[in-house]
C-alpha cells in the first residue's frame, strides 16, 4: 500500500511538472464552460434534461469530458511516452511491483480527473448557479468513479494498441474529440437529433458517462438519480479496455530507429 | 555456492532468425566479464535474457542460483541493471529518481552516497531533462547500484562519457568487482574491455568465437605484428614471403605479418629489401592489440555471414 502511494505521488509530481498536460486536462475544459456560457448566454433551452440553463447543460458534460481526457488521453499518452523512453523497461528490471507502477499511473490520473470535475462543478455552482443537491451527490460520486475507471481502462488499452507516442497522441484526439460531439457534450441533443446519431452515441461510453452525471445534477430528476443502465454500459467498456490491455500491453520500448537517439526524445505532453 | 552467472548452450530465436546460438559462459563473484561483439551479434539479447527481460528458446541460465525467466521481485532485488535502452523520467531530479526507485530494494544504498559516488552533487536537484548525456548515464549507473546488487549488468556503461569521466567510471566498475560483485559488461570499446575485464568473450553471429583473459586473446594473434608497404614497382612479394614463418595478409602494397619469431622474420624482410635497394614504407613491429584480434575474429565471421545471406537470397 505504501508502495502504491509512493507511485501515485511520483506520477502526480510528474504531471504538475508538465504544464501543457495540466493546461489541457484542467484549464481547457473550464475555459470551454466559460466560453459556451458567454457565447450562448446562460439562457434556458430544451435539452435531454428538460428546459434548463445552458450552464446546467454544459457543466456536467464538460466535467465528464475533463475526467475522460485526464484518464483516457492522459494515461494513454503518458504510458506510451514512458514506454518509448524505456522507463517501463527500467521498472521491469527493479523489484518495484508492476501493478504498483501502473496503479500509480492510473490512480494519479483519476485524482487529476477528480480535481478537474470538482473545479468544474464548483465553478458551475458558484458562478452560474448550477443545481447540485445533497441527496444526489452519491450518484455523482459513483458515476464519476465508474466512468473514470472505465476511461482509465480504455487509456491502458490505448497505450497497448498505440505503440509509440506519435501514434498515441493522434489516436487519443481522433477518438475522444469526435466522440464528444456525438455524446451530448459540446452540442445538446434533443427531439430533433437524428436517430442514427443518437444510436451511434449510445454505443460508446462517453455519452452514458455524461448523461449519468448530468442526471445526478438535473434539477428535475428524483434523488438518488442513479442511472444504473448507463453505469452498466460503462462497466462493459471497462471490461473491454482491461481485456485489450491485458492482451496487448508491452513494457518494451518500440523499435523505431537507433537506440542511441532515445536520450534526445522527450515525453510529449497531452 | 556456484558461480554468480552460469549460462549453458543458450539459444534464442526470433522467428526464423537465430540471434543467440549455443552460448555458454560463467561469471564468478568478484569478476568482471565482458561480452564483445558487433551490433546484432547477440550481446544485448543474451544480457536481456539474464536480466529476465526476455525468454530463451533453449539452454539453461542460472543467475544467483535462480532462473531469471521465472524469477520475481526477490531476484530483481539482488541484481542491478544499467541498460542503454532504459530511460529515466525527465521531469524528476536525480535525487528524486534515486529515492523513488531505491525504495523498492531491501538493501538500499543511501541516496547521498550514490550521488557522491557518481559525482552528481551539483546536479542532484536539477531536472534530469536538463542534464547532459554523460550525466544521465551516471544516474543510470546510480540507479543500477541503488539496491547494493550481487550481480551488476552494465550495457555500454561509459558511452557518452568524456575521457576523464570514463576513467572514473572504470574505477567505479573495478570497485564493484573488488566488493565481490559479479559484473557482466557489454561494450564497444576494446580498451574498456582490456582495462576492466578479467575475462572476455567475443560474440559474432550469436556464437562465442573466442574467450579468455585479454592477454590470452592477444596471444592468439601471435607475439608480434610486422607491418609495412612495398613500393609500387616491386613485383609480387611472394618470393620474399615464402620463407617467413608467420601468417601473411597482403592488401595491395600493404603487408601484415603475424609471427611468433619476429626477429628472424624481420631480418629476412629487411635483408630482402636492402638487397634490392628500396625502403619499406611505414615498417613497424608491434604487439597485437585486443582490437587486432577482435577485428580479425569478427571479420572472419562477417565473411561467413555475407555468404550465408547470399545463399539465402539466391533461394528466394
Amino acid at each position: 500500500m505504501r508502495t502504491l502511494w509512493r507511485c501515485i505521488r511520483m506520477q502526480n509530481r510528474i504531471f504538475w511538472r508538465t504544464p501543457v498536460a495540466a493546461f489541457f486536462t484542467l484549464v481547457f475544459p473550464i475555459l470551454m464552460l466559460a466560453l459556451f456560457t458567454a457565447i450562448f448566454g446562460n439562457d434556458a433551452f430544451d435539452t435531454v434534461y428538460g428546459r434548463v440553463n445552458s450552464s446546467q447543460f454544459y457543466t456536467p458534460g464538460l466535467a465528464v469530458f475533463a475526467a475522460a481526457s485526464s484518464t483516457y488521453t492522459g494515461i494513454g499518452i503518458n504510458l506510451a511516452s514512458r514506454r518509448e523512453l524505456g522507463i517501463l523497461k527500467r521498472v521491469r528490471g527493479t523489484p518495484l511491483p508492476p501493478w504498483a507502477y501502473l496503479g500509480g499511473v492510473v490512480l494519479s490520473a483519476v485524482w487529476i480527473a477528480a480535481l478537474g470535475v470538482a473545479a468544474m462543478v464548483v465553478l458551475g455552482v458558484a458562478a452560474y448557479g448550477v443545481n447540485v443537491e445533497a441527496a444526489k451527490v452519491p450518484a455523482m460520486l459513483l458515476t464519476f468513479a465508474v466512468g473514470s475507471a472505465s476511461f482509465a481502462a480504455l487509456g491502458l488499452a490505448l497505450a497497448s494498441v498505440a505503440r509509440s507516442v506519435a501514434m498515441a497522441v493522434p489516436t487519443a484526439n481522433a477518438t475522444l474529440l469526435p466522440l464528444a460531439f456525438i455524446s451530448n457534450i459540446f452540442v445538446p441533443f434533443g427531439s430533433e437529433t437524428p436517430a442514427w446519431l443518437d444510436l451511434l452515441g449510445n454505443i460508446f461510453p462517453l455519452k452514458h458517462f455524461g448523461l449519468a452525471f448530468g442526471e445526478a445534477m438535473n434539477p428535475f430528476s428524483d434523488a438518488p438519480a442513479f442511472e444504473w443502465h448507463r453505469l452498466g454500459v460503462l462497466l462493459l467498456w471497462l471490461a473491454a479496455g482491461a481485456a485489450v490491455a491485458a492482451w496487448k500491453f508491452s513494457w518494451e520500448p518500440p523499435v523505431i530507429s537507433g537506440r542511441s537517439s532515445r536520450r534526445r526524445r522527450r515525453p510529449v505532453p497531452a | 555456492m556456484g558461480p554468480a552467472v552460469a549460462v549453458s548452450e543458450l539459444v534464442k530465436d526470433y522467428g526464423a532468425v537465430r540471434a543467440v546460438d549455443g552460448v555458454s559462459f560463467e561469471v564468478e563473484r568478484g569478476e568482471v566479464f565482458a561480452l564483445l561483439g558487433p551490433n546484432g551479434a547477440g550481446k544485448s539479447t543474451t544480457v536481456e535474457i539474464l536480466e529476465g527481460h526476455r525468454t530463451r528458446t533453449a539452454g539453461t541460465v542460472r543467475v544467483l542460483d535462480t532462473d531469471p525467466s521465472s524469477a520475481g521481485a526477490a531476484y530483481r532485488d539482488r541484481i542491478g541493471i544499467v541498460l542503454q535502452s532504459s530511460g529515466i523520467d525527465p521531469e524528476l531530479t536525480p535525487r528524486e529518481a534515486i529515492d523513488y526507485y531505491g525504495a523498492a530494494y531491501s538493501r538500499r544504498v543511501p541516496t547521498d552516497e550514490l550521488i557522491e559516488l557518481v559525482e552528481l552533487d551539483e546536479k542532484a536537484d536539477a531536472r534530469i531533462s536538463t542534464l547532459s548525456g554523460g550525466q544521465q548515464r551516471r544516474i543510470d549507473m546510480a540507479l543500477g547500484l541503488v539496491g547494493d546488487p550481487d550481480v551488476v549488468f552494465l550495457d555500454e556503461p561509459t558511452t557518452g562519457f568524456d575521457p576523464a569521466a570514463r576513467r572514473r567510471g572504470w574505477e567505479l566498475v573495478e570497485r564493484l568487482a573488488s566488493e565481490q560483485r559479479a559484473v557482466l559488461l557489454t561494450t564497444h570499446y576494446l580498451d574498456e574491455a582490456e582495462h576492466l575485464a578479467d575475462r572476455v568473450a567475443v560474440l559474432a553471429q550469436g556464437r562465442i568465437v573466442a574467450e579468455g583473459t585479454p592477454a590470452e586473446l592477444r596471444a592468439r594473434a601471435g607475439s608480434a605484428l610486422i607491418r609495412f608497404a612495398v613500393p609500387d614497382r616491386v613485383e609480387p612479394v611472394s618470393d620474399l614471403l615464402a620463407p617467413v614463418s608467420g601468417d601473411i595478409v597482403g592488401r595491395g602494397r600493404h603487408v601484415e605479418i603475424t609471427t611468433d619469431t619476429p626477429t628472424s622474420d624481420l631480418a629476412r624482410i629487411t635483408g630482402w629489401a636492402a638487397e634490392r635497394g628500396f625502403e619499406l614504407e611505414g615498417l613497424t613491429v608491434t604487439t597485437p592489440s585486443l582490437e587486432d584480434v577482435y577485428l580479425s575474429l569478427v571479420a572472419d565471421d562477417d565473411d561467413d555471414g555475407a555468404k550465408a545471406l547470399d545463399d539465402g537470397d539466391s533461394q528466394t
